[in-house]
């Protein structure tokens, strides 16, 4: 059993002519909350898509618990899904069912579990987000952070081994923000799994992580524990972790000269 | 000057005609695909009937209303323009024929096709394609569930079973509607109108024709609005253009398939 | 989501496919009609059956008492051989009259059995042998105009004979003819 869950070996991912990684190495430890950190549209939702093999490298591979995910059929990739749970940005629930159904979707198609023995777990799931009263409400019913917690219930249904978050903490309210930041923490501990964290919000992410790896340009450019960082003095961490605005990432996307621009009308069509 | 515009719009208009067929011819291989592995991952949806059954529900039933009202609406249309001509020949008998024919060879499977297009397929291709968009699809994927197993194919397999059944109904309704036209309205003879209907439908070669039309309308128009919801890219405007291309494809389909079946069943 | 109303409306819809194509079947098609029991099968040789097809029915005093099986050509005699069948119900004479007749003025083809006097009837395999041929309309338009023009001939001119001959051949052929 190797110590490390997740490996990330000199990965490259690119599609349409775009180059979104470029050899990127990193390791997730058994029993860790590990953050992948970056600005929006860095690839860092690609990066779990490439480990949930939703999606296959151009260069490198992902090992999950030793077996190179992109070397799998559908059947192996499957295995090896079922050793993880995902929490999707806006929680991703199927819209036509209750939030007990929702919760026990993975039971019912992955399981034989019978019908009683479901009934209990989906409530202790539930319980463990603090949702157990909201079981017969439907998913429109919900509020955004309701709706992640229940989509947390979901992904900890089968007791993965690993959790990925895709942005766990976006557009919620401080409360909730801060409830679900406990949630990850505790649940992590308390199950024994992996988190993998995939967020752009500094604080809370620093207040959960064990070890926090920074992307931009599709290369890993500082890693480290929360502490090391925030101390650090790369200058496009320091923008990051201090929310600058400018800095090594320019306030202004790539253009012309602005001057010449404004005064050369005829060429601005 | 002029005559190299002129070149230049016409090479952009030869190219754009170009990289549409690419993209037409693309979209129809990925359709396929879409539906072979439909039919490889279809046992699930009979050993869980459930999952089919619920989905008969919200296409077929849920399409019962508007099939029954335009098919009693068609037959009466058929009766009063039917007679309106026949009687110049002095045939007014020959309306009930003519109302049972039109509507069990034609009418009946073409109709409900383009109205299930319009209700059910839209309803399917927005489910599939929102279901997308809101990282559903993607959801059950990292669940291990596979997505065409367990959402496209029970959708597939409910659209074929409706299908026949609707198309059943409306030539049904369709039948009583010009009947109750013809019959006490115009006051065409009852014997008449059922005898010489019963003289001139055949059941192998009209009726059972009619429903082997509609079973392939139903897997036309099913696939057609699956492979466009599961297609759509995942934003609000993607979704409303695949929703509008599921109606124009599927009517053009369903016409096409219906002059092909046609002209095989006439054997011509 | 309740699965019971979900069972019953399922349940509802499949019933009302059932039952209409059921009703399609038997009030609409000639699936009850056609299928008359048990019949038995008799032929019939023509000189010209006009527009019959295969599913005429075949009528006698009116009721449609069975259906044409086939329609063939025998090339040695150079005529038309109808098989007809009949429900088993109804025993005809051996010298059954067999006519092809139009429903109404453009109205489609049946064949018509008027019975004769003969003590034995009709067995599986028998031949009609008095038949009298579809009336074409084309033919008995010409028929008639022909003579039409004809008797106008023979009355400017009555002293040619041989005019006046050929004009009582053809009423007598039109006489024939029902009209």
């Amino acid at each position: 059993m190797t110590p490390n869950i997740v490996e990330i070996d000199n990965l490259s991912f690119g599609y349409k002519g775009r180059v979104l990684h470029k050899g990127i190495n990193m390791v997730f430890p058994r029993g860790k909350v590990v953050a992948i950190m970056g600005g929006s549209g860095s690839g860092k939702t690609t990066l779990l898509r490439l480990i949930g093999g939703q999606i296959r490298p151009s260069k490198g591979e992902v090992r999950v618990d030793g077996d190179v995910v992109h070397k799998q059929d559908r059947d192996g990739i499957y295995k090896l899904r079922r050793k993880m749970g995902m929490l999707f940005q806006h929680g991703a629930l199927f819209t036509d069912l209750s939030v007990f159904d929702n919760v026990a979707f993975p039971m019912r198609e992955l399981t034989d579990l019978p019908e009683s023995m479901i009934r209990d777990l989906v409530l202790m799931k539930l319980n463990a987000v603090g949702l157990r009263g909201a079981h017969a409400l439907m998913p429109t019913e919900l509020s955004g952070g309701m709706a992640r917690r229940v989509a947390l219930a979901r992904a900890i249904a089968l007791d993965p081994n690993i959790i990925m978050y895709d942005e766990p903490f976006a557009g919620l309210d401080p409360i909730t923000m801060g409830v679900i930041c406990d949630l990850i923490r505790t649940l992590n501990d308390a199950l024994g799994t992996t988190s993998i964290i995939v967020s752009h919000d500094v604080k809370e992410t620093f207040m959960i992580a064990d070890y926090v790896y920074f992307v931009a340009n599709g290369e890993v450019v500082a890693e480290g524990t929360p502490d090391d960082l925030m101390q650090s003095t790369l200058p496009f961490v320091h923008q990051f972790v201090h929310g600058e605005k400018d800095g090594p990432v320019p306030f202004h996307y790539a253009a012309k000269n602005y001057q010449s621009e404004l005064l050369g009308r005829v060429s601005v069509k | 000057m002029i005559k190299s515009t002129l070149h230049i719009s016409i090479i952009r208009t030869l190219r754009g005609i170009g990289s549409r067929m690419i993209e037409r011819t693309w979209r129809l291989g990925a359709g396929a695909r879409l539906f072979f592995l439909t039919l490889v991952y279809s046992g699930e949806s009979f050993r869980r009937f459930n999952l089919t059954l619920r989905e008969v529900y919200s296409t077929g039933v849920m399409s019962l209303l508007i099939i029954i009202v335009s098919a009693f609406f068609v037959g009466m249309v058929l009766a009063l323009q039917g007679y309106n001509t026949l009687q110049k020949y002095g045939s007014s008998e020959a309306i009930g024929v003519l109302v049972a024919l039109s509507l069990v060879r034609e009418l009946g499977p073409v109709v409900t096709a383009l109205l299930f297009a319009g209700r059910a397929g839209t309803a399917i291709t927005a489910e599939i394609g929102l279901m997308k968009t809101t990282e559903q699809l993607s959801a059950m994927e990292m669940m291990a569930v596979n997505p065409i197993a367990r959402v496209i194919a029970p959708r597939f397999w409910a659209g074929v079973i409706s299908m026949p059944i609707l198309a059943s109904l409306f030539s049904m309704v369709g039948i009583l509607g010009g009947y109750l036209v013809a019959v006490p309205l115009i006051g065409v003879d009852d014997g008449a109108f059922w005898s010489q209907m019963q003289a001139n439908v055949d059941f192998r070669l009209d009726i059972v024709n009619g429903v082997i039309k509609s079973i392939v309308f139903g897997v036309a128009c099913t696939m057609i609005a699956l492979f466009e919801g599961y297609d759509a890219p995942p934003t609000a405007e993607g979704v409303s253009r695949a929703t509008t291309r599921t109606v124009v494809i599927s009517s053009l389909t369903v016409l096409a398939l219906d002059f092909i079946l046609t002209s095989f069943m006439l054997e011509v | 989501m309740d699965r019971t109303t979900i069972d019953l409306w399922v349940g509802i819809f499949v019933a009302l496919g059932v039952a209409a194509l059921l009703g399609l079947a038997m009030k609409v098609g000639n699936l009850t009609s056609s299928k008359i029991g048990d019949t038995y099968s008799v032929s019939a040789a023509f000189e010209n059956i006009g527009s019959l097809k295969p599913h005429a029915p075949v009528k006698s005093a009116g009721v449609v008492v069975g259906r044409v099986d086939s329609i063939t050509f025998d090339s040695s005699k150079y005529e038309a051989i109808v098989k007809i069948n009949i429900d088993k119900r109804y025993p005809f004479p051996k010298d059954t009259f067999a006519n092809i007749y139009t429903a109404g003025l453009l109205g489609e083809q049946y064949v018509g059995l008027e019975a004769g006097g003969d003590e034995d009837t009709l067995k599986n395999g028998d031949k009609i042998i008095k038949t009298q041929d579809a009336v074409v309309l084309e033919k008995m338009i010409s028929q008639f105009l022909f003579s039409k023009a004809s008797e106008n001939k023979s009355d400017d001119k009555s002293d040619d004979g041989s005019n006046s001959k050929a004009t009582k051949a053809k009423s007598t052929e039109l006489g024939a003819a029902p009209f």
